[in-house]
């Protein structure tokens, strides 16, 4: 086997068993408490601002603004059309080289 | 499930399928093109976009694989990257536990970011999160992943100003929209300022990928302490 068929193998079943993983084990549990409860809750808001964060805080006046926009226009239209519209600004902005 | 409902449940995840293929193109693209740069053939990109399928990852593994690490420490990355997911398998799996035992193995095997997101979505909105929407969403953004894959393999060498197109940028753009989906949560602002002020700290400290974990778990902790404690109720 070469390594890249070693790593491409190994990171594949890996992969999947974390995606297996973490129902195979709750799912041992009857009940669950409203501890561990409120914090499955809060999994996709805070992994989801784990890969935003570092990407905003490097950002310039482009970046930030098509956040800022994509913020605003969520709470508004439809999921799609903010990003289209978010996604048009960033390229405009860089466009013009902001 | 009439057939009529059954219908309306996949032109729903088909529907939700869309912007993800669209975001998610240039970074398919992008992993092909850096893949064939870093020595894999347009066979082996594709094939590894088609079994890791989890494109943070791909990219990293992808990158220490260009600079002659040993295969055992670029898998451990790639499973770092990934931790995540047992977060995500354990979160929705609440929703996926009356799937027939098949249908739930095959479904945690599609359980990338948006995938996630979206079901968790659509399970608060009161939605069924049936089989035929989670499969008719998968479909489409797995088949396209490694399209796309294939295309930037294959033609890689062709995008001249990857940055004016914004190519690094859209995924930002859509993750924020998926968390602004969630903000009725409770607690969710600080949840949100926990997770990004930590994420960006330990970016600067430890440096990528351990700042997902490390931002996340910040997040689901503060999550777990403010929760009301029954045993304790307030006077």
């Amino acid at each position: 086997m070469t390594d890249t068929v070693f790593i491409i193998v190994s990171a594949a079943a890996l992969t999947y068993a974390t995606r297996f993983g973490g129902h195979a084990v709750l799912s041992r549990f009857r009940t669950l408490h409203p501890r561990v409860d409120a914090a499955l809750n809060a999994v996709p808001a805070a992994v989801l601002t784990t890969l935003i964060a570092p990407a905003a805080a490097q950002g310039g006046p482009a970046e930030l603004a098509s956040l800022a926009l994509m913020a605003a226009l969520s709470t508004r239209v439809s999921m799609l059309t903010a990003f289209l519209i978010a996604a048009a600004m960033l390229v405009g902005a860089r466009q013009m080289g902001f | 499930m009439s057939e009529s409902a059954r219908r309306a449940e996949i032109i729903d995840g088909l529907k939700a399928s869309f912007p993800v293929v669209v975001s998610s193109a240039p970074f398919g693209m992008l992993f092909g093109a850096l893949a064939v740069k870093n020595g894999l053939t347009i066979g082996e990109s594709v094939a590894m976009s088609a079994t890791v399928y989890a494109g943070a990852s791909q990219m990293v593994g992808i990158e220490l694989f260009g600079k002659s690490i040993a295969p055992w420490l670029v898998v451990l990355s790639i499973f770092a990257v990934n931790f995540r997911h047992v977060l995500y398998s354990a979160s929705v799996g609440r929703r996926l536990a009356q799937w027939p035992a098949l249908a739930r193995w095959a479904g945690f095997f599609f359980l990338v970011d948006p995938q996630y997101a979206e079901a968790e979505r659509r399970g608060e909105q009161g939605l069924p999160v049936s089989p035929a929407w989670y499969f008719a969403m998968a479909a489409p953004i797995y088949v396209f992943w490694f399209i796309d894959t294939w295309i930037g393999a294959t033609f890689g060498a062709l995008i001249k100003d990857p940055h004016g197109l914004g190519l690094d940028f859209l995924l930002p753009l859509y993750f924020l929209g998926m968390v602004m989906g969630f903000r009725q949560r409770p607690l969710w602002l600080p949840i949100v300022a926990a997770s990004g002020v930590a994420s960006v700290v330990a970016w600067h400290v430890v440096g990528s990928p351990w700042h997902v974990s490390i931002g996340a778990l910040a997040g689901v902790a503060l999550a777990a302490l403010l929760a009301p404690d029954p045993g304790r109720p307030f006077a």
